[in-house]
């Protein structure tokens, strides 16, 4: 230990035997990090060059971009998207009129499933929780007058993401826009779908190949495309901490890798267009020290144990969203005060786009003014608040750092887990990564309701209120409409040409040598309906099913 | 010895998230009942058939897609038709307040909105079985 390091341990048990008495009068609150003060001494063994370094700099703890956002703000990105095309339509052009910097495709749940809106399961869901969307049809009105060429779009889609790329690209021809001009992310990451928000079609090993099939396909043809945002979003709404969230992220980031080097690829042909998705919680620290975390690990993954060459493959670009699960819909004014914290934490943790969520979204899809709020939240904590305006100013700061350094530590402890299980597909099969989720998701509640844990107007300052108006409906009529406008479009179509298609299609998913990209582009292309494209791969691959143990 | 209270948690539609069902699934176990958990993407049809094969006093249903109007109904319904008379019958997820008082005359019990303690569950369940 150096002098310095001698003389400040000196003085700190000095300073922990002062606050004795203080704390025998006024006693600590529960819940606390374990140490109530941070100092030099914690983050002593820290190399600075190492593990910290400069931003664009590997292990890119600092962010990912030499100058961050002296030069461009993060990307505002507004996850949207309800009813019908037209009105989704509606809503993105209002979007990119008040500022938004991108586009972000909120789908329902029967195309995010591969069902058409006309299918007996799709009753009562059609348009509800995002834009309905059958065929090319439904593409081409929801980005009418939208230049495919210029904006960079978004889609929250999953196990059916080559079906909605190809009507993009399709879409984008139509527009006379190039696919190597596409510029774009689908989130694509079907193993957190198993582990935590269930929108899987297929069983991991025919899911796996679609995912490398797209990997190669973007590769060659769509190269400025993001071909997957592996996502912790929804494994910390699912109810995970912190460091669960960034560990079984990265464990399916290693999975996919490992499929597509098995597949044949070189790493550093698709390393560069992995991107990733995390929550933006509560606690602004930890958040900051978990977005540091995540890009030191990520370097480290991909450097040292895929052998990565280039310095993009080793960067962790992310996405943010703020965290839904933590809105109440009690006293919904207070949401945009934690959205506003939760923005603070995710542009000093460096990230390359964000979602504000709105107030009201504890009660239904946002209305109109408060996306607004939402936006103008962002638009804010850029202008004014100078949070962006010094690269990772957090950095140096003894708790960040050790923080950093803690939730590092307990990310590889899960990591190795999971690898010794067998990786993320096993650990998922196996119900190791639902359960650590769900664990955790009761300790919290269980922590509410015994007020362990505070959420102000839920387990204190509650009052009564009146129940707030101009929630934003989306009827019935909407899933008529839907059926209506698509049993006019099959009857226009050229049937013959999309059996064709779709007879193509089928013998490509049996030969496990062909890429199916190029068989889904053909078919969408004389619209044949996501229904139809993936009841054929339902009919080949079979469909997952979930052993769930509480 | 009382028999133990069975109660079906049940995910009906298409919505994945299901933090809220099996939290409340586990809060009821842990208060004594015996729970059976559906997993997702139920058709209505499905669940009136489990919670008469399992031969439930209650049955649990959360949706967090806004697809409840249409579907909690239809589910009361079907478990009604079997026979089952007196299943209580509660329901929870994102629903607007003034869906409720519908929901309620469709013969849903009670419903349960964001922010709900498990033990207001628990105390319903206990209060309103048969």
């Amino acid at each position: 230990m150096s002098n310095e390091h001698e003389k400040i341990q000196t003085e700190l048990a000095q300073y922990e035997a002062s606050v004795e008495k203080a704390i025998a009068r006024f006693p600590e609150r529960a819940n606390l990090p374990e140490k109530r003060l941070y100092t030099p001494l914690d983050i002593k063994d820290t190399d600075y060059a190492a593990e910290i370094s400069f931003p664009g700099v590997y292990p890119f703890t600092r962010g990912v971009q030499p100058t961050m956002y002296r030069g461009r703000f993060w990307t505002m990105r507004m996850y949207a998207g309800f009813s019908t095309a037209e009105e989704s339509n509606k809503r993105y052009r209002y979007l990119i009129e008040s500022g938004a910097t991108g586009l972000s495709c909120a789908f329902d749940l029967p195309t995010q499933i591969g069902y058409d809106s006309d299918d007996e399961i799709s009753e009562g869901e059609v348009g509800k929780v995002g834009v309905a969307i059958d065929s090319l049809a439904d593409m081409e009105l929801l980005f009418d007058k939208i230049d495919l060429g210029k904006v960079s779009t978004s889609m929250t889609i999953n196990a059916p993401a080559s079906v909605l790329l190809a009507m993009y690209i399709a879409v984008a021809e139509k527009q006379g826009v190039t696919p190597d001009q596409l510029k774009g992310t689908i989130q694509n990451d079907i193993l957190k779908e198993y582990a935590a928000r269930g929108t899987y079609i297929f069983p991991p090993r025919p899911s796996m190949r679609l995912i490398t099939n797209i990997f190669e396909f973007c590769s060659q043809k769509v190269p400025k495309w993001n071909t997957i945002s592996i996502s912790g979003y929804h494994i910390r709404e699912a109810g995970s901490t912190a460091s669960q969230e960034i560990a079984f992220t990265i464990a399916d980031g290693i999975a996919y890798c490992e499929a597509a080097i098995k597949a044949g690829l070189d790493v550093d042909a698709f390393a560069g267009r992995l991107s990733f998705f995390w929550n933006a919680h509560n606690n602004v620290l930890e958040e900051v020290a978990k977005y540091r975390a995540s890009r030191r690990i990520w370097a480290k993954v991909m450097k040292e144990r895929f052998g990565a060459k280039k310095p993009k493959s080793w960067m962790l670009r992310f996405h943010t969203q703020t965290a839904g699960s933590m809105l109440t819909a009690q006293q919904p004014n207070n949401n945009i005060v934690r959205v506003a914290l939760q923005t603070a934490a995710a542009v000093m943790g460096g990230t390359q786009s964000l979602h504000t969520n709105s107030r009201d979204e504890a009660l239904a899809l946002p209305s109109e003014d408060s996306v607004m709020v939402a936006l103008r939240t962002q638009q804010v904590v850029a202008y004014e608040s100078g949070l962006a305006d010094v690269i990772d100013p957090l950095a140096g700061s003894y708790y960040v750092e050790a923080l950093t350094n803690k939730i590092e530590a307990e990310a590889w402890d899960y990591i190795k887990k999971i690898d010794e299980i067998g990786g993320a597909v096993s650990a998922i099969e196996k119900g190791y990564i639902q359960k650590e989720i769900q664990d955790s998701a009761y300790k919290w509640q269980m922590d509410v309701e015994s007020g362990a844990k505070i959420i102000v107007g839920v387990n204190k300052f509650h009052v009564e209120e009146e129940s707030p108006k101009n929630l934003l409906r989306v009827d019935a009529s909407v899933g008529i409409k839907q059926k209506a406008k698509l049993a006019k479009m099959k009857a226009s179509r050229d049937n013959a040409a999309v059996k064709a298609t779709l007879v193509a299609l089928e013998k490509a998913c049996v030969d496990e040598n062909e890429n199916l990209m190029p068989y889904i582009l053909n078919a969408v292309r004389t619209y044949a309906t996501l229904g139809e494209i993936c009841g054929v791969m339902r009919k080949i691959f079979g469909e997952y099913e979930a052993h769930v143990s509480l | 010895m009382e028999k133990r209270i069975r109660v079906l948690v049940a995910k009906p539609g298409l919505d994945g998230h299901d933090r809220g069902a099996k939290v409340v699934a586990r809060a009821l176990r842990d208060a004594g009942f015996e729970v059976i958990y559906t997993g997702l993407r139920q058709t209505p049809e499905q669940i009136a058939e489990a919670a008469l094969q399992e031969d439930v006093n209650v049955v649990a249903m959360s949706i967090l897609s806004g697809a409840h109007q249409h579907l909690f109904p239809k589910i009361v319904n079907l478990i009604r038709e079997k026979g089952m008379e007196d299943t209580l019958i509660i329901g929870g997820g994102v629903i607007p307040e003034s869906d409720i008082p519908a929901l309620k005359e469709a013969g849903i019990a009670e419903v349960f909105t964001p922010g709900t303690p498990t033990t207001a569950i628990i105390d319903f369940i206990k209060k309103n079985v048969k």
